[in-house]
């Protein structure tokens, strides 16, 4: 079984379950339209929203929503001992890994699919004025903190006090992309559109997402070994 | 092999062998101790004695705690990394225990730097804190290590693989976080300006990255030694239970 069939295998079966039982899409969304919402509450005086504050509600957002989904996914794979019968499979750890992080990036596409539009209409910001770059930056962020929520929360299955160490040891480490990702964003919304500011955003997030996925992979193997 | 018993696991064979030439402190130990705890008692001494700084005066004498403090601060970050990797390469236990006490070693310097740091910055730039590049790498650097330290704690079993990870990770994200906080700081000019630490090398501040860079040896080298007598302690009740 070669590596792009493996993954795609594992993705399936992940957007299968979801579609099927729809627990964790469903928490999520309501979890992170929640979490909008309080900071929308805590932000607004007199109905006039903060500048600024919307790239920073959209991303805080998509990692805690982010972070959840990670935890419930890998926990379910953890009560069915699907993650055992993967990692006994004939199948290659970097193919697991791959399909696992795909299955989170679209999960959390769908996410800020719904969360854009929220946070454009409650904060009143054009954020939908560039979507191009709007989804250069999405895509690569999401990819970002994927790719170290994934590796940490495959480790931590067996682990005790993994709903808390999960975060712990994720936001530090995407500390670049949280800083690229929200000024990335905030760039799109100035009246004049510096390309040059947005182009340096959207490249450090690529480097990151290459350097890190590298690295996972690499590690995954080593990791996973019982 | 072993003249005992077959019965003896191979594991806690290994436990043992790994273990003995970390528990035995070498002949050179204790004599750098005195010489370390020496040149401690004497650097007030030799500090007091420098000329004074043209710009900042007496204030500026921190910088001779502030700086061996911040090396010591990547010089344990870099044993830290360097370690991770050779454990999960190599799988030897002497490795994981150099990479915890060099995380251990990571937080005690980064809070020596990080409290130093502020109350030098209070009286020659008038604020506490500013998010500058450096303090800001900082900061996140020490709180990857902080992460460390708890994932070892309270990560159970397997932690140790997954904090050598996170000693990678956190390792090749050091310049991803310079970057980002540089541009994130450019783009918006300063309001204070940030003078670069002097560069006159005098003497007293080789006295004191000399004294500090022996307490970083010489913290690590018994701290891997507080590790490898633990595993001899699981690895001999583990033989009790036969």
């Amino acid at each position: 079984m070669n590596f792009a069939r493996i993954a795609w295998l594992i993705l399936r079966k992940d957007l299968t379950v979801e579609v099927r039982s729809g627990e964790v899409a469903f928490t999520t969304l309501l979890f992170a339209v929640s979490c909008v919402l309080v900071f929308a509450f805590a932000f607004v005086r007199e109905g006039i929203p903060p500048q600024g504050a919307a790239p920073a509600v959209l991303w805080i957002a998509v990692m805690f929503a982010g972070t959840l989904a990670l935890g419930r996914t890998f926990d379910r794979e953890r009560q069915s001992e699907t993650l055992r019968a993967l990692l006994l499979a004939p199948a290659g750890r970097p193919a697991v890994y791959t399909g696992k992080l795909l299955g989170i990036v679209v999960l959390l596409a769908g996410l800020e699919l719904l969360l854009v539009p929220l946070v454009a209409f409650l904060f009143q910001e054009p954020l939908l004025a560039h979507p191009f770059w709007l989804g250069a930056i999405l895509l690569a962020g999401t990819i970002g903190f994927s790719s170290v929520g994934t590796l940490f929360a495959a480790m931590l299955v067996r682990a005790r006090s993994r709903d808390m160490l999960l975060p712990v040891l994720l936001y530090p480490i995407s500390v670049p992309v949280i800083i690229a990702s929200v000024h990335g964003t905030d760039a799109l919304l100035q009246d004049h559109l510096e390309v040059g500011v947005l182009r340096f955003w959207v490249v450090l997030l690529l480097c990151f997402d290459v350097v890190f996925v590298t690295l996972a992979l690499w590690t995954f193997e080593a990791l996973m070994t019982e | 092999m072993s003249s005992k018993n077959d019965s003896r696991p191979h594991f806690e064979e290994t436990i043992v062998n790994h273990s003995n030439a970390d528990i035995t402190l070498p002949a050179w130990f204790v004599p750098a101790a005195v010489v370390c705890g020496l040149m401690f008692v004497v650097s007030p001494v030799l500090i007091a004695n420098t000329p004074y700084e043209a710009t900042m005066g007496l204030v500026q004498k921190i910088f001779y705690y502030h700086l061996p403090s911040a090396f010591m601060f990547l010089l344990g970050g870099i044993v830290c990394g360097i370690a991770s990797a050779r454990y999960l390469a190599t799988r030897n236990p002497h490795h994981d225990r150099v990479a915890w006490a060099a995380a251990e070693l990571i937080v005690l310097f980064g809070v020596l730097t990080l409290v130093t740091g502020p109350l030098w910055a209070r009286k020659s730039w008038g604020v506490w804190w500013t998010w500058d590049v450096r303090l800001t790498s900082s900061l996140v650097s020490w709180l990857l290590a902080v992460s460390y330290l708890l994932v070892r704690r309270y990560g159970g079993p397997g932690s140790d693989r997954l904090a050598a990870a996170l000693a990678l990770f956190g390792m090749a994200n050091v310049p991803f976080i310079y970057i980002s906080v540089n541009f994130w700081r450019t783009i918006h000019p300063l309001t204070t300006v940030v003078p670069t630490l002097p560069s006159s090398f005098g003497v007293p501040t080789w006295f004191c990255i000399t004294a500090f860079l022996l307490l970083f040896v010489l913290l690590l080298r018994m701290r891997v030694r507080l590790e490898a007598q633990r595993a001899r302690l699981d690895a001999m009740y583990l033989s009790l239970d036969e």
